[in-house]
């Protein structure tokens, strides 16, 4: 017998039966397949676009993430200027080399230092997509790729996100969906919710634990809703 | 590590007599259960998302196999190894073997409870690879060669004094003369020392809190960011975890999530909540490529059908640590080995057996109020007595307490002896304690007053009181 065969003979029987009849592993098959969704909390599920969207501010900033809004993407590069210049931080940013954030109108902005491309240990900022934004905690989810490397989420001291409204979605529920609909899993889905913090000494939160001290969230307000009218 | 569950009167005693553990487990006494009552009141679904999440670790540990054979499908398909340890010892070679296969010498490590239970860094050490936890409070009792005495904050029987202290000994080549009195500078200093180790470890170590059968994905939920740079930057991550961590799918994950991070520290979501499925995809620009679950048995499967089988819904969420009077009195390390408080009082004679750990099941007030927070319902003072029913079956418990109960049960059974002798005892108490109220020491009960004052009896026993109320009201 193997390890593996161990282990499920000593589950079988604990549970004091053989292995699940046809019959049932045809109910716990269908069970997985249709992932039916559990009780939804009412906070976030029932909103409007609109107050979902404060709703995901609120959150957010309640966990140190702080926001800009801005009502255009061509507003991007220039709150990313501003906010560096306002923490004090060199105008140098690590990117991830995804064709959206490549299309904003960095050249207005030529005092800015662009790399592309994965995480070094030296970049102080980065500055990243995302693939959603879920309202009910204020929680970013982000996800491994071609365009967007995990490691630009983690190895800076400051993480910069672009968020459209229309990205903002209600429930963790909401953003499994987005996933499932784009095919196959990526490596890694990262869900962050403020920055790094530990509160390992004396219970006291302190910030930057071993990632980012800082999470900025550009929220382009661009009025679009794609969420909307789903369900 | 090396249990001493056996000595839990004589820990307790010593932890009972610590200063610094005394203030550093009222500050955590106050702390966590306050936070946690502020995010409950806040979802007004909570006490209906337990029922849910209850009812799906119960319906998952019904169907252990299916899930099981199910997540090990999608792992494989998505590129992963699953490895399958019946107990501890191949669990060890399961994770060192793959550390050779790759010649690694050190390792990071995310923190991860079966990892202490498998005693899996002596095991690295013994062998010649270097392990580096990397959660703060992991790193700080690593530093002190101590094991961790709460399962969500390992550290939480330190002050920042003691880590000051440790840190001056450990990074011995940083200026002897820097400040280092506050946490924001403790914390810093572990950061600067454990940044390299992450950049160049050849394995991360993480745990799960979750396996997800449908995806065949692990999630772990941190605060520091510690496990994503542990399991993103080396060439090889190993999930180390147990089989009781397995959900159907990504729906009640959510549920769980829902209750996991309000139930442990009182925030509505940990700041990371990762999630892992394979490694590198071709085209990836960063990422492990190799991806390894260590999935453990190690006496779970023994709880199954039987009246533990509840306590595999267990989260690991230490919200019934963080609200008994017991753990908060005596701290971790009173409790001998890996797991501590009400969870631990049940799980550990589990694990290393009821000769070992027979003390813990009585290390309990009975105050149900473990019971009351946790976030899948799990009847801790109930198995707690289940186990004290055993031991006292196998004749393990103390003579003395095994003569006092079957005095007490003939006098019981004899309601007028019975009556008789509380109203004399009631009385006589009362008379004796009338003054001070209450008793510094009693004769007979030496042990149980010499860290606790008895309230003196109001002269009356229960029952007398009771008749003479009915007979008012008739
Ligand atoms: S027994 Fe319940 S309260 Fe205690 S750690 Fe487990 S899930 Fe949390």
């Amino acid at each position: 017998m193997t390890a593996r065969d161990d282990v499920l003979a000593a589950v079988r029987r604990g549970l004091g039966r053989g292995a699940v009849s046809d019959a049932v592993a045809a109910e716990l098959t269908a069970r997985v397949a249709t992932h039916r969704r559990n009780l939804i909390p009412a906070r976030a599920a029932a909103l409007e676009p609109a107050a979902r969207l404060r709703l995901f501010v609120d959150m957010a900033e309640a966990v140190q993430t702080t926001v800009a809004r801005v009502s255009d993407a061509g507003d991007v590069p220039g709150e990313v200027a501003r906010y560096l210049a306002a923490e004090n931080l060199p105008a140098e940013l690590a990117m991830a080399p995804d064709p959206a954030l490549d299309a904003l109108p960095w050249d207005a902005r030529p005092l800015l230092r662009i790399r592309r491309g994965k995480s070094s240990p030296e970049d102080a900022v980065s500055l990243t997509p995302c693939l959603a934004a879920v309202a009910e905690t204020g929680t970013l989810m982000l996800m491994s790729g071609e365009r967007t490397p995990t490691t630009l989420n983690f190895l800076p001291d400051t993480h910069i996100v672009v968020v459209r409204s229309g990205q903002v979605v209600a429930t963790y529920e909401d953003g499994w969906d987005l996933l499932r609909a784009r095919g196959a899993l990526p490596r890694t889905v990262n869900f962050i919710t403020g920055p790094s913090r530990t509160g390992d000494i004396e219970q006291r939160i302190e910030l930057g634990a071993h990632g980012p001290r800082r999470l900025h969230v550009i929220l382009i307000d661009d009025g679009a809703s794609e969420a909307d009218g789903e369900r | 590590m090396e249990a001493t569950s056996h000595t839990f009167a004589g820990n307790a005693r010593a932890g009972l007599a610590n200063p610094v553990l005394r203030r550093a487990l009222d500050m955590a006494g106050a702390g966590f259960p306050a936070r946690r009552a502020e995010a409950i009141a806040r979802l007004p679904e909570f006490d209906a998302l337990r029922d849910e999440g209850k009812a799906i670790k119960d319906h998952t540990i019904g169907h252990l196999d299916f899930y099981l054979e199910l997540y090990e499908r999608q792992v494989t398909a998505a590129g992963g190894v699953v490895h399958w340890a019946p107990d501890a010892a191949a669990a060890r070679a399961a994770v060192l073997g793959i550390c050779r296969s790759v010649g690694a010498k050190t390792v990071t490590k995310g923190k991860s409870m079966v990892a202490e239970e498998i005693a899996l860094n002596e095991h690295l050490e013994a062998n010649g690879i270097t392990p580096v936890e990397t959660d703060l409070g992991e790193y700080i009792i690593q530093l002190r060669h101590e094991p961790p005495s709460h399962i969500i904050a390992p550290a939480i029987h330190l002050m920042k004094e003691q880590v000051e202290a440790t840190f001056r000994a450990a990074h011995t080549a940083l200026d002897p003369a820097r400040p280092l009195a506050e946490a924001p500078l403790l914390c810093g200093e572990a950061r600067a020392v454990l940044r390299p180790q992450f950049l160049t470890a050849d394995v991360g170590i993480t745990g799960a809190n979750f396996l997800v059968a449908e995806t065949g994905s692990s999630i772990i939920v941190t605060n520091e960011g510690n496990g994503d740079l542990t399991q993103t930057l080396p060439k090889v991550h190993i999930v180390i975890t147990s089989i009781e961590k397995v959900v159907p799918t990504l729906e009640d994950a959510a549920t769980l999530l829902r209750l996991l991070a309000r139930s442990a520290t009182g925030q509505e979501f940990s700041s990371y909540t990762t999630m892992s499925t394979g490694p590198r995809r071709p085209g990836d620009l960063d990422g492990p490529e190799q991806y390894h679950v260590v999935l453990v048995d190690n006496g779970r499967t023994a709880l199954l059908g039987g009246e533990f089988q509840d306590m595999l819904r267990c989260l690991r969420c230490a919200a019934c640590l963080n609200h008994c009077p017991v753990y908060t009195a005596v701290g971790g390390h009173a409790y001998g080995w890996v797991y501590p408080g009400p969870m631990g009082a049940v799980l550990t004679p589990a694990l290393i057996g009821l000769d070992e750990a027979g003390d813990l099941p009585n290390a309990s007030s009975f105050c149900g109020r473990c019971e009351s927070v946790c976030p899948v319902r799990i009847p801790l003072p109930k198995m707690m007595r289940h186990w004290r029913e055993r031991q006292f079956a196998l004749r393990k418990a103390p003579a003395a307490y095994r003569y006092g109960l079957g005095l007490w049960a003939w006098v019981a059974q004899r309601p007028a002896l019975y009556h008789a002798l509380v109203e004399a005892k009631a009385r006589l108490l009362g008379r004796l304690g009338r003054r001070r109220g209450r008793f510094r020491t009693m004769p007979l009960a030496g042990e149980w007053t010499r860290v606790r004052d008895m309230p003196a009896p109001e002269g009356r026993s229960f029952h007398a009181l009771w008749a003479e109320r009915g007979r008012a009201r008739r």
